[in-house]
C-alpha cells in the first residue's frame, strides 16, 4: 500500500506527508509498546537463561 | 488486515523476521540497518524505486526509535546534525535523481545492484580485516582488543588521531561542537554531502558510513558520533521518504512488517551489547557482508543470464547468513548472561 493508495486524490506532497506521518506513529507506537514489553517481561528471561 | 496493506500472510511474516534481524544488527553493531533490505527487495522483484524509497522509509522510522533511547543519554549533537542535514539533503536529491535517470534509461537495478556489490564487498573486507588484525594483534582476547583500540584513538571519548590532523586545519568558517571540538564548516559540508549522495543512490541510511566519518573525520567523541549520526540518519531518512514518496512508490506494507521486527531487534541488540564481547562477531559480521555481495551479484546474475535459480540462491545466502550472524550473536549474548547471573560459571 503507498502513499497515493492511502489517500487516493491526495496531491504527492500530501500523500508523502501522509506516509512519514505514519511511519513516526508506527515508530513511537512500538517504541513505547515494546518498552512496556521489555520492562514487564525482561527481567522474567533473563532469569530463565541463567537458570538453564 | 494483510489485505490492506497489500502484503500476504507470508510475505508480511518474512519482512518481521527480516526485519528483526537487521534490528538486532543496528542495535549491536549501529550500523548495518538498511544496506541488506534493500537487495533482499531486489532480489524479491521490487523495482529499484520501490525497494529504495520503502528502505529509505524504514530506515526513517528506525532512526527515530534509536534516537528516542540516545537523547536520554544526552548523545545527540543536534547543531551539528542540523548541519549536516544541509548537505546530506542535497546529496540525496542528487542521488534520488541519479535512480529516476537511470530508470528511464532502464538500468536502474543493474547499476544499483552493481554499486551494492561493490559497497558490501568493500565494508565486508574491511570489518573481516579490521577483526582477524584485532585478533592477531591481541591473541584473540577481546578485552585486550578493546584496550588496543582506546589506545589508539586515546580513550573512547577521545578524538582519534585522523581527526585531530582534519582538525588541525583551521579552514574559516569553523565551528565549535557539542563536546568543545573545533570543525571547519567545509570538513562538514564535505562529509555530508558525500554521505548524502549515497544515501539517495543506494537507499541506504548511511550509517555505516556516515558515523566513522563524524567520528574519524570531523571528530567528536565515541558516544557523540553514534548519537548524531543517528539524529541525522532520522533527518536523512525523513527527506528521502519524502523524496520517494511524493513518487508514490514507499510500500508501507513493507515498512511496517520491518519496522514490527527491528523495532524489537534493536532493543535486543542494543541490550546484547552490554555482555557480548563484540570482537566475538565482528569477523562474522564482515563474513556475512561478503557474502551478501556474492548474493547481491548473483542476483544481477540471475536477471541478466535469464536464470531464475540464481535468484532463489541468491535469497536463501543473504537471509542465510543474516540469520547465522543474528542466531551468532543471541547465542553469545545468552552465554554471557548465564556466566554473568548463573548460580556457578560453566566450566
Amino acid at each position: 500500500m503507498t502513499g497515493t493508495e492511502l489517500l487516493p486524490g491526495a496531491s504527492p506532497t500530501v500523500a508523502a506527508l501522509a506516509v512519514i506521518g505514519v511511519v513516526v506513529l508506527e515508530a513511537v507506537l512500538l517504541y513505547a509498546g515494546y518498552g512496556v514489553v521489555e520492562d514487564r517481561l525482561g527481567p522474567v528471561v533473563f532469569r530463565r537463561i541463567a537458570r538453564r | 488486515m494483510f489485505a490492506l496493506l497489500g502484503l500476504t500472510p507470508d510475505l508480511f511474516a518474512l519482512f518481521v523476521v527480516f526485519g528483526f534481524m537487521v534490528g538486532v544488527f543496528f542495535g549491536f553493531f549501529g550500523m548495518g540497518g538498511s544496506f541488506l533490505v534493500t537487495p533482499a527487495l531486489l532480489i524479491l522483484g521490487y523495482s529499484a524505486p520501490v525497494a529504495i524509497g520503502s528502505s529509505m522509509a524504514f530506515v526513517f522510522g528506525t532512526a527515530v526509535i534509536a534516537t528516542m533511547k540516545h537523547h536520554d543519554s544526552g548523545q545527540v549533537d543536534y547543531r551539528l546534525g542540523a548541519l549536516m542535514f544541509v548537505g546530506i539533503a542535497l546529496g540525496i536529491e542528487a542521488g534520488s535523481r541519479l535512480v529516476f535517470g537511470l530508470e528511464v534509461l532502464g538500468v536502474a537495478e543493474a547499476v544499483v545492484g552493481v554499486a551494492y556489490v561493490l559497497v558490501l564487498a568493500a565494508i565486508g573486507l574491511l570489518f573481516t580485516r579490521s577483526a582477524l588484525n584485532d585478533g592477531d594483534e591481541t591473541g584473540g582476547d577481546g578485552d585486550e582488543a578493546n584496550d588496543e583500540t582506546d589506545g589508539e584513538t586515546g580513550g573512547g571519548d577521545e578524538v582519534p588521531a585522523i581527526a585531530q590532523k582534519v582538525q588541525s586545519y583551521e579552514v574559516p568558517p569553523m565551528m565549535t561542537l557539542a563536546d568543545g571540538q573545533r570543525a571547519s564548516l567545509w570538513t562538514i559540508s564535505g562529509v555530508s554531502a558525500g554521505v548524502g549522495v549515497i544515501s539517495g543512490f543506494l537507499g541506504v541510511g548511511g550509517g555505516f558510513v556516515r558515523m566513522p566519518a563524524i567520528y574519524y573525520v570531523i571528530g567528536t567523541s565515541l558516544a557523540a558520533a553514534v548519537g548524531t549520526s543517528l539524529f541525522t540518519g532520522l533527518l536523512s531518512g525523513g527527506v528521502g521518504a519524502f523524496t520517494y514518496g511524493r513518487a508514490g512508490v514507499i510500500d508501507l506494507g513493507i515498512v511496517t512488517a520491518l519496522l514490527l521486527g527491528s523495532a524489537l531487534g534493536a532493543r535486543i541488540g542494543s541490550g546484547a551489547t552490554a555482555y557480548v564481547d563484540e570482537d566475538d562477531v565482528t569477523v562474522y559480521f564482515g563474513l556475512m557482508l561478503l557474502v551478501a555481495s556474492v548474493a547481491v551479484a548473483l542476483g544481477e546474475a540471475a536477471a541478466w543470464l535469464s536464470m531464475p535459480v540464481l535468484d532463489r540462491v541468491s535469497f536463501v545466502l543473504l537471509v542465510g547468513s543474516a540469520l547465522f550472524v543474528c542466531a551468532t550473536i543471541l547465542y553469545h549474548g545468552a552465554l554471557a548472561v548465564r556466566r554473568e547471573r548463573g548460580p556457578s560459571p560453566s566450566p
